[in-house]
């Protein structure tokens, strides 16, 4: 927990690093140059910046956009989580969706004509890009079909339906490359499994195929699974930021890339704060997740 | 004092003609590496070759706008009228040298890292993994487009953005071969032998580390490659002028509903070249005996 804290303490020393000067070479005359930085704050040393935003966002406050309305961070970011963690959470149960049995198919009949498909699917997930995937998709369900809405994002509050079709193909699209990952996985780690003694001992108790093979096999398999799983986070994290763009979800990466374009300093910043605490503390609570599914592995 | 008295070091020499043949055996039968090699090495043909391949100028703009594929546009024209084969093309270039260039920075100043971190221990090791554990908390993607937004767009800025966001991940495994391959008993017998620690280093432990250093390299190259074609598709790439895969496709979304080759052949590439990466990697991993689970 301290290594965790330590770490959040430098993550945040580090952003508000050098944007000050890549914001500046955008903005007019010297006097306007002038005020801004001084409205900013920025003319006083960094430490005293550091400190005044450090001592902010502790208490909830990113600061207030200096791009338009002048909105508080802390408002734009709080629109924006509920869009990302609707995209993620979607995104992550597809991919477990199709990951788990894709994996345990081609463990258990290895070399079949099945594990061939789904280790050939696995490679393409894993090569195709995602913003290009969502463009497929947009292409043949949104532009052919017109199934599904191209872009935009509606709440939970407007329907199920609603929300659902319009989360979908940014989804699938950040999804299919995370499955990719875990399914390749899953299928390495389960085909050492199936090699263990307790796995002969299962077999001769007479146990059916199926509780072994989820009673058994399965949740040993998972354990190293679960590691790839906080690794790979990462991706699904750059999936969000990249495909929300595609399909204009004014989410968490989405106001990153606006807020870069703008050059709008204090968004940038509380963007990529948010981001990686939200990376940080999945990757935490996989850790957790990690001693519950292997009772060996005990924190004090 | 002389070599003669103790075994030689196994160094690259000695173990090169077993890799050799194992290498051989391997890619004589990975279908899946044959197809890599073989569309990696097309697409490298023809980044060289651009400028006589081409048949076009790619930014050349013509009144010939949004025409599908055919025998004179092979690929078919953009909404300016460029003809998207030639830019497609001419994008290979970038995305090929991107990738390459990109791993072997982070590769470089990685392992250089990882090794004097590993082999030193103490506060060198303390220090630079700090960093390396500093780094950790962010997705690299994430790293690479803080970098782009602080210091520009640009081919090198590119380049140095996903560089350093690569960096901890060689200097992790650099250092976890070191510090197992520092107890073993040739680097005993170098340091009795009196070699530098330079020299034990880079003669002695980096040759036998380099495995799976080799296999994530081949996968850091697909990874860069995507991350280019996604800095360049957010407006963060090497520049509107340079057609890249990424920037294709960034300028054909609009189009997409009209125009579909706009949206499926750019992405074809950047899928095709990292597909092979990928068999290719997959095939190392075989030939070095490197687990999935070391990277």
């Amino acid at each position: 927990m301290l290594a965790v804290a330590t770490l959040v303490f430098f993550m945040i020393r580090l952003v508000p690093g050098d944007p000050i000067g890549a914001m500046l070479a955008d903005s007019g005359s010297p006097e306007a140059r002038e005020a801004l930085i001084r409205r900013l704050g920025l003319d006083q040393p960094l430490i005293v910046q550091f400190w005044k935003w450090f001592t902010g966002v502790l208490q909830g406050d990113f600061g207030a956009s200096i791009y338009g309305s002048n909105q508080p961070v802390a408002d734009i970011l709080m629109n924006a989580i509920p869009k990302t963690l609707s995209l993620a959470l979607l995104s992550f149960i597809i991919a477990i969706v199709i990951a788990v049995p894709a994996g345990i198919i081609s463990a258990t009949r290895k070399n079949s004509a099945a594990d061939v498909g789904v280790s050939f699917f696995a490679f393409l997930g894993l090569s195709m890009p995602d913003f290009w995937l969502a463009i497929i998709l947009i292409i043949i369900f949104a532009a052919n079909l017109q199934w599904l809405p191209a872009i935009g994002y509606a709440p939970l509050s407007d329907g199920v339906w609603e929300w659902f079709s319009h989360l979908i193909m940014p989804a699938i699209a950040i999804g299919t490359g995370f499955s990719a990952i875990i399914a390749r996985m899953i299928r390495s780690s389960m085909l050492e499994v199936l090699q263990a003694d307790y796995m002969r001992t299962a077999a001769s108790k007479g146990l059916t195929q199926n509780v072994m093979l989820l009673r058994h096999a399965l949740p040993n398999a998972l354990i190293p699974v679960i590691t790839v799983i906080g690794i790979a986070f990462a991706l699904l994290i750059s999936g969000a930021v990249v495909v929300e763009n595609v399909f204009s979800i004014k989410g968490l990466g989405r106001v990153l890339i606006q807020g870069i374009q703008n050059r709008d300093y204090p968004v940038v910043q509380g963007a990529v704060l948010l981001v990686s605490a939200f990376f940080v503390l999945s990757n935490l609570i996989v850790d957790l997740l990690y001693a519950v599914i292997d009772p060996r592995i005990r924190y004090s | 004092m002389s070599d003669v008295t103790l075994d030689p070091p196994p160094t690259a020499e000695t173990v090169a003609p077993k890799r050799k043949s194992r290498f051989r055996t391997v890619f004589a039968r990975d279908r899946k590496a044959q197809f890599g090699l073989a569309v990696l090495g097309l697409f490298i043909l023809g980044a060289i070759l651009a400028p006589f391949l081409s048949p076009y100028d790619p930014n050349e703009m013509t009144l010939n706008m949004m025409s599908g594929p055919s025998g004179e546009n092979l690929l078919g024209t953009d909404d300016l009228g460029r003809d998207l084969f030639s830019r497609i093309l001419w994008g290979t270039q970038i995305s090929l040298f991107v990738g390459v260039a990109t791993v072997g920075l982070a590769l470089v100043f990685g392992v250089l890292l990882g090794v004097l971190a590993g082999y030193y221990g103490g506060w060198i090791d303390m220090i630079i993994m700090r960093y390396i554990d500093l780094q950790w908390a962010f997705p690299n993607f994430i790293i690479a487009v803080y970098l782009v937004a602080v210091f520009g767009t640009g081919l090198l800025n590119v380049i140095v953005a996903i560089a350093l966001a690569f960096l901890d991940d060689f200097a992790r495994i650099a250092r976890s071969m070191v510090l197992t391959l520092k107890e073993e008993q040739f680097v005993d017998a170098a340091r009795v032998q009196g070699f530098s620690d330079m020299r034990i280093m880079l003669r002695h432990i980096l040759p036998n580390a380099m495995a799976p250093i080799i296999v994530q390299a081949t996968v850091s190259v697909s990874y860069a490659i995507l991350g280019e074609a996604s800095l360049s598709f957010l407006g963060l790439g090497v520049s509107v002028d340079t057609p890249t895969w990424g920037l294709i496709l960034s300028d054909g979304r609009s189009f997409i509903s009209r125009a579909w080759w706009l949206g499926v052949f750019p992405g074809l590439a950047i899928m095709l070249v990292v597909l092979s990466i990928n068999f290719i990697g997959d095939a190392l991993r075989d030939a070095l005996d490197v687990r999935e689970t070391d990277i």
